[in-house]
């Protein structure tokens, strides 16, 4: 099997390198729509025909949840994913083997939406960081979103790997980060910031508040160097209208998680799905 | 009586929060400003004369402090070496948890903080949270694993007719570790308001710090006590049982940079360490990420954090404290693995040789005597970390 490498080794300082997600948003800049499901839910083998159903339905980007016993950002809906995804069977080796062909796939529509794996560090760390990096890059994972894994650790224990392997690191704010630190992660981040819309869980709100406008606008107005995706709330086309007016695009978790669920994985319900909330 | 918090070298928590390569604060981005309040203002706020105060009178007149140091002379005997006991089951509410809840609602207090929440195992922790809440008048919520609170209903109904609200948490196995994810979870979504207290030397930096520090009572007082019987203020050894580790930090924290005092602290070991139904997390675990810091973990190859099991429901958790990961891999600590049965027999061992019964906790440090190969004059301090009341039922299956 011919494997085209997209990502090439940054010789120089970081930020320098070409990566799907960072094309993506050199082409595109408004009304993006990140999709992120669990791997291994709702069965074992649904990774790559869901991440084919979302491409297929235009999505931008897609995260890809690695699931973990212990996910404590997370509301119940991706909770419940998590579990059933482990009592399946899933695991990091796994999604890896799932992910290893989509890229270059002649059966099938080889998969070209950038891929972000999103997930706890614990896994991560018995996988070994520096595997990981190296699988990623290897079967076309442009990015990770790990939660627990803070700024300054990763910038003292694992920004080189990272780099050295051309994996972005997705950083998130919250309204309660302060505004210097807000620029501190503006400053250290790579691809997209990921804008948490309120003080919760995952699938713990519904609807825009009023205080959740007033953040968005607040970190509008900071005229930030990276593009900044909303996420946590997003659920049908009010919200997700309403967090592309005051960024770039949003990210809709558990509002599919449930449609995965209750519809199951077939191209057009999926498609149905991101109609929705596109509409 | 003051809080003398000693300067230490090699076991004192670094700035970033790490024991040796055991701690930091791994916390998502959404508690970063409440974590990073606490480690910016806690040591400001214990050192403060008036905290100082509060905190010294509430152990002296509500705790009811000094616990005595007790020469256990009947079980002396029977073991081959002198044995003291440092009667924490003594304290309000019978256990050592109160020194740290009492510490932590001040420290709430002084945040400006309106709300209580909590996490809880066998509910020992919840009880002392949600007396400490009704003692100041702040709103109070204990986790609690679904399981737990049919396992423990009396300390539910304690927890209740102190005013908390007791929620069960229903993720996952349905018990500590999970009721410390809802906890968590609940501080996420409620930032600004609402303080959460841990029960042990676990979560983020500056957690494991401040517990220990509000724990270290324990060993101050055994300073005293001990020289006042003995002559000398150190034991040739300390002993505590391990879950989290709190009353192990606070037994061992005046005596970490004594090394002619070893450390010996006891882990559950189930059903037997090779038996998969175990919590002896240093002979089982291996280095991984657990509610914001790097320990010994109890887990599958794949990094999933496995379920420990213990007769014991305040040892049945896969980590320990980032301290005692620390004093393990460094050789500071002396681990022992302590069985059911083992902890059983030594809880009747103590109730009638010494009429005192002790929690199933507890009873897990006492089994480890026989096997510590202890001289006729060796001195060895045993904290009694809890009564046993609560085990009743559980005792009552063996008489």
């Amino acid at each position: 099997m011919i494997e085209q490498p997209v990502i090439d080794i940054p010789t120089e300082t970081h930020g320098t390198t070409s990566n799907r997600i960072k094309s993506l948003f050199a082409r595109k800049s408004e009304r993006l729509l990140n999709i992120y499901f669990t791997a291994g839910f709702p069965h074992l083998d649904d990774t790559v025909a869901i991440l084919r159903g979302l491409q297929q339905a235009g999505v931008d980007l897609v995260e890809i949840g690695m699931p973990y016993s212990d996910p404590v950002a997370d509301g119940e809906t991706i909770q419940k994913s998590n579990g059933r995804a482990l009592d399946n069977g899933m695991s990091l080796k796994k999604l890896f083997d799932q992910l290893a062909a989509c890229r270059t796939d002649s059966t099938g529509e080889p998969i070209t939406v950038p891929i972000l794996l999103m997930g706890y560090i614990n896994p991560v760390l018995q996988y070994g960081v520096e595997n990981f990096c190296r699988m990623c890059r290897e079967v076309g994972v442009d990015g990770v979103i790990l939660p627990d894994l803070p700024l300054d650790l990763f910038l003292d224990e694992y920004a080189s790997t990272f780099r050295e392997y051309g994996i972005l690191n997705v950083n998130l704010i919250t309204p309660q980060t302060t505004d210097e630190r807000i620029r501190l992660i503006d400053q250290e981040s790579e691809g997209f910031i990921y804008m948490v819309s309120s003080a919760s869980i995952t699938g713990s709100v519904t609807g825009i508040s009023d205080p959740m406008r007033a953040y968005f606008e607040r970190i509008q107005a900071m005229n930030l160097r990276n593009p900044r995706l909303i996420g946590f709330g997003i659920n049908n086309h009010e919200t997700f209208d309403s967090a592309c007016a005051n960024a770039n695009g949003a990210i809709v978790g558990s509002a599919f998680i449930r449609h995965l669920d209750d519809h199951g994985t077939s191209p057009e319900s999926i498609q149905a799905f991101v109609e929705t909330i596109r509409a | 009586m003051q809080a003398t918090i000693e300067p230490t070298t090699s076991f004192e928590v670094s700035d970033k929060g790490f024991y040796g390569h055991f701690g930091g604060a791994f916390i998502p981005e959404m508690l970063y400003p409440n974590v990073e309040e606490l480690r910016q203002s806690y040591l400001n706020i214990i050192a403060d004369p008036s905290f100082q105060a509060e905190f010294w009178q509430l152990l002296e007149d509500y705790v009811g402090r000094p616990t005595p140091l007790f020469l256990a002379k009947r079980l002396s005997e029977t073991i081959g070496a002198t044995i003291y006991l440092k009667r924490e089951d003594l304290c309000h509410t019978g256990a050592h948890k109160i020194n740290n809840t009492i510490g932590q609602i001040l420290v709430a207090q002084r945040l400006g903080k309106k709300r209580i929440v909590a996490e809880t195992g066998a509910g020992q922790h919840g009880v002392a949270t949600a007396t400490v809440c009704a003692l100041m008048g702040l709103e109070c919520i204990v986790y609690m694993g679904s399981i737990d609170m049919k396992r423990q209903q009396p300390n539910v109904d304690r927890m209740r007719m102190l005013g908390a609200k007791v929620v069960p948490a229903t993720s996952g196995s349905q018990t500590l570790k999970d009721a410390t994810n809802e906890a968590m979870r609940h501080w996420i979504n409620n930032p600004v308001d609402t303080h959460y207290i841990i029960g042990s030397v676990v979560g983020p930096h500056p957690y494991p710090d401040m517990v220990a520090r509000f724990q270290s009572v324990i060993s101050e007082e055994i300073k005293k006590q001990l020289f006042a019987k003995t002559g000398s203020e150190n034991p040739d050894y300390v002993v505590a049982c391990v879950g989290g580790g709190s009353n192990a930090a606070g037994a061992f924290f005046h005596y970490l940079h004594e090394p002619s005092v070893r450390l010996v602290a006891v882990e559950a070991a189930g059903h037997g360490v090779a038996s998969g139904h175990s919590a002896a997390t240093t002979v089982l675990g291996k280095p991984g990420v657990l509610h914001g810091s790097r320990t010994i973990l109890m887990q599958t190859e794949d990094g999933q954090v496995t379920e420990p099991y213990s007769i014991s429901a305040g040892l049945d958790y896969p980590g320990i404290g980032p301290l005692h990961a620390h004093l393990f891999e460094s050789g500071r600590g002396d681990f022992y693995a302590i069985t059911d049965e083992d902890a059983i027999a030594a809880g009747f061992q103590l109730s009638q040789l010494e009429g005192i019964i002790p929690a199933i906790e507890t009873a897990h440090a006492l089994a480890a005597l026989p096997h510590m190969n202890l001289k006729s004059d060796d001195v060895v301090v045993v904290c009694l970390s809890g009564r046993g009341d609560k085990d009743l039922s559980t005792y009552s299956q063996y008489l």
